[in-house]
């Protein structure tokens, strides 16, 4: 199973009080999660990527095993630790504020 | 029972501020969908249970929401917002070409008769229509697709269409305004459209009366008058009384004529409201007085309405959606400010009491009067 945590606003609206487990088949990318995730929340379709081009909105990021794999090509495959469940894949929102 | 429910949408989450017809004690219910801007949540004049409401988010993008009970519930609808067909392009503010991008609905303005169609107005600015209570959403694509369109460039707050009349006397007919485009109208349900900015004069742009390029804040009609629309501009608020063929400036003794609101008395078509603006620069009321100026005459003759309405220190603004008004025999007015306050008036203006002080910034003050 993938484990993915949301930020607070995205589990609100997928109504999931922590983190989510996925079943996703075939190798273990960003787009197989979030294909995956939004299969199962459709209600984030549009909220993480864009609905048509499936661009990562700008300002979020995707976070594993302590690295940055927001710039990271969508199909490049995630860590082990990602795909075997021992790790999160997280989906964080950018810092902003004064 | 009779009595009142103002819809009022903020920087972070929607309020819903219910009352009797007295409309001196008032219930607060919210944050809805705290943390998220809320441009606008209207209901729908045929179920006054079917509330929509934008949601949106610089993080997570655009949701719609929709209550089937009044606001007590909501459940997410469908965000999908694509433009018809190749986007094209538009002005951007340096004069080059840039593509049609969808950033967020600003306004949704419900059908009168159908709870399951509702209108969006979105930025960059194009109409989008649901017929499925707003699973899905299909872009109108006559008014982008009019020949103006590569013309139209952002106003300082975006290329919004915000404003959305329909014509209660023909199903057929709707007016919209986009900033800084200008105003447009509909004969034949949207297929086509015609820019109705004949008699607007704007000093910041290349040809002051140029067909389309005028910075519109807003439009308002009396549905008993609908070929009568009263039109507060970035400067001037104009009137026309043949649908929009032809403005007239009634600006007459106004202060200052910046600023964004503008609506019409429930009963009395020629009686409207504005809120006077200092500047476009100065996005607070003159001498830091809050003042909602009056005309019963359709404009020209002002008069200012001040009791109960912080007449020193004031410094708020009050955004082009945010100001409505009740059918209660004794017309209701409301608007909400920057600052975080709702001001209402049960006596169509004379006085003015807060009804709430500290919401997070008003962006849209809807009302449904309730029977």
């Amino acid at each position: 199973m993938i484990r993915v945590v949301l930020p607070q606003h995205l589990r609100t609206l997928a109504r999931v009080d922590s983190e989510v487990t996925l079943e996703v088949q075939g190798p273990i990318t960003q787009r197989a999660i979030l294909d995956a995730l939004e299969l199962q929340y459709p209600v984030l379709c549009g909220t993480i990527r864009d609905h048509v081009t499936h661009e990562r909105r700008p300002f979020l990021r995707f976070f594993a095993c302590e690295e940055d794999w927001s710039h990271e090509l969508p199909d490049a495959p995630l860590p082990s630790k990602v795909a075997s469940g021992a790790e999160p894949f997280l989906v964080i929102g950018a810092m902003a504020g004064g | 029972m009779s009595g009142v429910r103002l819809l009022v949408g903020t920087r972070k989450g929607a309020f819903v501020l219910t009352s009797d017809a007295k409309r001196t004690t008032w219930d607060v219910n919210g944050p809805f969908f705290g943390g998220w801007e809320i441009y606008h949540l209207k209901g729908s004049p045929a179920d006054p249970n079917r509330l929509y409401a934008s949601q949106s988010s610089g993080w997570f993008g655009q949701l719609i929401q929709r209550s089937n009970d009044a606001g007590k519930t909501w459940e997410p609808v469908g965000n999908k917002f694509v433009y018809d067909g190749v986007p094209g392009t538009h002005q951007w503010y340096d004069g080059t070409p840039h593509p049609w991008e969808f950033k967020r609905v600003w306004h949704l303005e419900p059908s009168l008769t159908d709870p399951d169609t509702v209108y969006a107005g979105v930025e960059d600015a194009a109409l989008f229509r649901t017929t499925d209570a707003g699973q899905t959403w299909h872009e109108l694509p006559g008014l982008r697709g009019h020949g103006s369109g590569s013309k139209w460039s952002p106003g300082a707050g975006g290329l919004g269409l915000h404003t959305i009349v329909l014509d209660p006397t023909n199903a057929r007919r709707m007016f919209i305004a986009i900033s800084a485009a200008g105003a447009f109208r509909t004969d034949d349900g949207a297929a086509t459209w015609q820019p109705i900015n004949q008699g607007l004069r704007s000093e910041q742009i290349p040809d002051p009366t140029a067909e389309v390029g005028h910075c519109v804040h807003r439009i308002a009609m009396h549905p008993a008058n609908p070929n009568v629309l009263f039109m507060q501009k970035h400067w001037d608020v104009m009137r026309t009384d043949n649908a929009g063929d032809s403005w007239t400036e009634v600006s007459g003794n106004l202060p200052t004529d910046f600023g964004f609101v503008i609506d019409v008395h429930a009963h009395e078509p020629q009686t409207i409201y504005v809120v006077p603006i200092k500047s476009d620069s100065e996005h607070y009321p003159i001498d830091g007085q809050l003042r909602v100026f009056r005309s019963r005459s359709g404009g020209n003759e002002w008069e200012a309405l001040t009791k109960g309405l912080p007449q020193k220190d004031c410094y708020v603004n009050v955004l082009r959606d945010a100001m409505a008004v009740d059918r209660l025999d004794s017309c209701g007015i409301y608007f909400g400010t920057t600052g975080g306050q709702v001001y209402g008036s049960s006596d169509a203006g004379d006085t003015w009491a807060p009804i709430v002080r500290d919401l997070p910034a008003v962006l849209s003050v809807e009302v449904q009067t309730l029977s």
